[in-house]
């Protein structure tokens, strides 16, 4: 099961942060810190899976984010390789042509979009189009 | 008067305006004030804006707790902005310490039952991010009615809600077991997933509900099978692949159902082949769904033909470009090699490719799983690749590597010489100098005898090796370990060098060394070591100058006893039963100094056995240890002597010859009936002194003997101090004591060797 999400630009700014498990704000704050340094460490030759604590991360960097989500040792890595892509193109749906600051100004319809792709530190909804037509009839009832 | 509050856009433009942290959070401060005036107000209008302009402060790491009550009462509220981000506030500042967190459980409930669908779908994620294990189970019923509802939306949140539930509070599972079944009925993607999930999660938790879901596999196959073959839904599919999310979870609940289990595992034979050969690997999706099936593979009783076709997609892995999935190849393939042996060596050359790669974390892999493959076969050429990777991989894969190829050389190598030579390129230069000193040291006869069995024999001279050992000792870029060695291995070779090994000649002739004949050297080596050791006495470094003083200390007052201290290790015996531990334990306790039995020990214990008849046998632990001249020596050990109770069996005298009388004392201790102590002494009534003397025992396989170390091995004459020496003996069955003792002494220029049994042993002492 999925243990965080979390959306991290180069600078360690925290632009979204999803717990599936329960911690203080403190612990939060340093699991923040903790991923941010392992995970800006990692360059191109270096494989996209880092071992944390006792989970681990699959992280993918998209211009200057980095999308970061926290699973347990035995969880298939390529899968949710897949499911953070997945998230992306979503994002860039929605928003047409996302960049960092869509993502800023709007931090809770991020969440949203989160809550309809992940629930309960599972994937949820994998269709990208499904998944656009439940955002779109959610703004409607605003 | 409201002040007017800033949107939330404008807020954010400020805060992102501000050029330093404290501009920061001065913006932020003041903003907080007016959110709490306003909190306090209670503007129901801008409330929802308010709290979303906290929840951003939040974000960014400011405290926000006072945010807590305000949401609760957003989500009581009617409005949908309001409800959506009260929830929000919810799952980000309510989690299950803080007090508020059980207060809306009342508005959760009343959202999930009447709401519209969008409400109720919010509730329902609300629930399953925080929802406590108390919430869970006034909810579950809810969550249970809307699981059964017409519309799709709703259903595939209350399915994974209940996910939660059970992973909150596993006694829900019962509730949540019986709809599954009609779930899987589903044509809707999003509910599948949720129902496999759902599914998956019983099956871990309980093993009634695994064998429940056993007869779903086919059910389960045919769904795979659709998915597969036809293209089920077009939005669905990814890259080419239909929904490989669906498919991932579907082998991994496979997996779990099938582990175990022949019947299952054959139902899904042909099925893990069909996904495994149809699916395309041209992106990551269709290697994600690869590799889940190779796991569930290596997992279920598959057939042979299968897992290997599961070790060549891995093979196959390997080769990609792509090194997230050669990463996970080498993963599965470490987990494999024990079952797939065979089928996992074929690929041996690209894993050994592997270990070339510039990221950590494979290059780690790619090792482990080369060291696991190596076998006598093709232990050259893996050794060969491994030293080569042993120069350039990084520090902290070093000391693996080098541990992993001295290993597998000492289990594959073909010949000795080769082994020897492999470990020498190993060693990096301090190691090597060590284990060199030590090796001096330790067979320093051998080395100086120069006997060698496969190649020409060297002979080496004594001068040049204490030359040698020497050089290392005073070289600066020797580590003070490195000297200890050296300085250990020079006091042994005093031991070991041709000549007289006794120091007995007074210490100014040391002066006359340089002005003797050659031929005389040989009588000097202990006197040179000593030399040499003595300097060291003075010297800086603690660890050196403790060895330098105690080896002194050695040669000059206890020098009878250097012989038998620097004595050889006894061989490593391969495979050892634990018995022969135990005995090795039990010897290290009895005697705290570094006297261990010698081989010609050994041998003549076995003599003394062969003598005896059949009733009589190698009892453990074996009763001969080295004895231990030198009184002061005992009092220095302090070692653990039973004192003996005043005796109430008579004393018995066993032996005399020329003089040398031994007597036996009998103790039973009360407290234990089992124990007998039995003290020898051996007095001296002749003129001439007895030396070297040695007594051992032996006694019947049913008894427990333990020969303590004897006060000295020289009786002195004219009735001079006796040297004693305890035996201690176990009889747990009571059985009839026999007693074969056996003597070996110099006396009057002869050596002396006695063998008797001891008879006329009174009852009392096993009765």
């Amino acid at each position: 099961m999925i243990r965080f999400i979390l959306i991290q630009n180069r600078a360690g700014k925290t632009r979204l942060a999803k717990w599936y498990m329960q911690f203080d704000d403190d612990e939060k704050q340093k699991l923040i810190e903790e991923v941010h340094a392992v995970v800006t460490v990692q360059d191109a030759k270096h494989t996209n899976f880092v071992k944390f604590r006792n989970f681990k991360i699959i992280y993918r960097r998209y211009a200057g984010l980095y999308f970061c989500i926290c699973v347990d040792v035995n969880d298939n890595n390529l899968a949710y390789l897949e499911a953070i892509h997945n998230f992306v193109e979503v994002l860039n749906e929605y928003f047409h042509n996302v960049c960092e600051l869509d993502l800023v100004f709007n931090f809770y319809k991020v969440y949203t979009v989160v809550d309809e792709m992940f629930l309960a530190g599972e994937i949820r909804e994998t269709s990208p189009t499904k998944v656009l037509k439940q955002l779109l009839m959610l703004q409607s009832l605003e | 008067m409201v002040v007017s509050s800033l949107k939330l856009q404008d807020l954010i433009e400020e805060i992102r305006g501000a050029k330093t942290q404290a501009q920061e959070r001065e913006v932020i401060q003041k903003e907080c004030a007016h959110i709490r005036a306003s909190f306090r107000d209670g503007d129901p209008l801008h409330r929802h804006r308010q709290l979303a302009k906290l929840l951003y402060v939040h974000m960014l790491g400011y405290p926000a707790h006072f945010g807590q009550m305000e949401c609760l009462k957003l989500i009581a509220s009617p409005r949908f902005t309001d409800k959506r981000v009260g929830y929000l506030g919810a799952m980000l500042l309510l989690d299950e310490r803080q007090d508020a967190h059980l207060l809306i459980t009342n508005s959760i409930k009343n959202d999930l039952s009447q709401g519209i669908q969008a409400v109720q779908g919010l509730a329902l994620c609300t629930l399953s991010t925080v929802g406590s294990a108390e919430m869970c189970r006034d909810l579950a019923t809810e969550v249970e009615k809307l699981l059964l509802q017409p519309g799709s939306y709703v259903r595939k949140k209350a399915v994974l809600t209940a996910v939660h539930m059970i992973r909150k509070v596993p006694e829900l599972s019962n509730i949540f077991l019986p709809p599954c079944a009609q779930l899987l009925h589903e044509r809707h993607h999003g509910i599948l997933l949720g129902t496999i999930t759902l599914i998956t999660e019983l099956c871990e938790r309980s093993p009634a509900a695994l064998k429940h879901f056993r007869k779903v596999v086919p059910q389960l196959v045919q769904i795979l099978q659709t998915l597969v073959t036809t293209g089920y839904s077009v939005e669905h599919s990814i890259s080419g692949v239909s929904d490989p999310f669906l498919q991932v979870q579907i082998l991994r609940l496979l997996r779990i159902l099938g582990r175990n289990h022949e019947e299952s595992s054959e139902i899904m034979n042909d099925l893990l082949a069909q996904v495994a050969t149809n699916t395309d690997t041209s992106r990551n999706a269709g290697n994600a769904v690869l590799f889940e099936t190779v796991l569930t593979i290596m997992d279920i009783r598959s057939a042979a033909g299968l897992r290997v076709l599961a070790v060549n997609i891995l093979g196959r892995f390997l080769l990609n470009n792509d090194k997230n999935i050669r990463y996970v190849a080498l993963t599965s393939l470490l987990r494999m090699v024990q079952s797939d042996h065979s089928a996992v060596q074929r690929h041996r050359p690209t894993v050994v490719e592997c270990l070339r790669e510039p990221d950590a974390s494979l290059s780690r892999r790619a090792l482990e799983l080369s060291l696991a493959l190596v076998n006598s076969s093709n232990v050259r050429a893996m050794t060969q690749e491994l030293q080569s990777f042993l120069e350039s991989c990084l520090p902290d894969l070093r000391a693996d590597c080098a541990s992993g190829i001295l290993l597998a050389a000492e289990r594959f190598a073909p010949t000795k010489r080769w082994h020897i030579d492999t470990i020498l390129r190993v060693l990096t230069t301090q190691p090597l100098v060590q284990v060199a000193a030590w090796c001096i040291g330790e067979y320093g006869d051998l080395l100086l005898e120069g006997g060698c069995e496969e190649t020409e024999p060297l002979q080496v001279e004594e001068e040049k090796v204490l030359a040698l050992l020497e050089k290392v000792l005073q070289s600066h870029m020797s580590l003070p370990a490195t000297r200890g060695y050296a300085l250990t291995a020079l006091m042994k070779l005093s031991t070991r060098l041709r000549g007289d090994n006794n120091l007995s000649l007074p210490c100014h002739i040391l002066e006359l060394k340089g002005r003797l004949p050659s031929h005389s050297h040989a009588t000097l080596w202990p006197s040179r070591i000593r030399q040499v050791v003595s300097i060291y006495g003075s010297c800086l470094d603690v660890e050196l100058q403790q060895r330098a003083v105690e080896y002194n200390t050695l040669f000059r007052k206890y020098d009878h006893m250097r012989a038998a201290i620097l004595e050889k290790m006894p061989l490593v015996e391969r495979g050892g039963t634990q018995d022969e531990e135990a005995k090795e334990s039990k010897e290290a306790q009895l005697s705290e100094a570094a006297l261990v039995p010698t081989e010609p020990q050994a041998s003549k214990l076995l003599d003394l056995l062969d003598l005896l008849d059949g009733t009589f046998g190698a009892t453990q632990p074996p009763p001969a240890l080295e004895p231990s001249p030198g009184g002061t020596l005992v009092h220095l050990l302090d070692l653990p002597c039973a004192s003996p109770a005043p005796a109430s069996i008579p004393n018995l005298r066993v032996f005399e010859r020329e003089g040398l009388q031994l007597n036996l004392s009998f103790v039973r201790p009360p407290g234990t009936p089992a124990l007998l102590l039995i003290t020898v002494t051996a007095v001296n009534t002749s003129g001439a002194d007895v030396t070297h003397f040695v007594c051992q025992a032996a006694v019947p396989k049913s008894f427990h003997l333990q020969l303590q170390a004897p006060s000295g091995d020289t009786v002195p004459a004219q009735g001079g101090l006796p040297v004693t020496q305890l035996l201690r003996i176990l009889n747990p069955n009571k059985a009839p004591l026999r007693l074969k003792l056996r003597l070996t002494y110099n006396h009057f220029g002869q050596s002396v060797q006695e063998i008797f049994e001891v008879n006329n042993l009174p009852v009392e002492m096993w009765q």
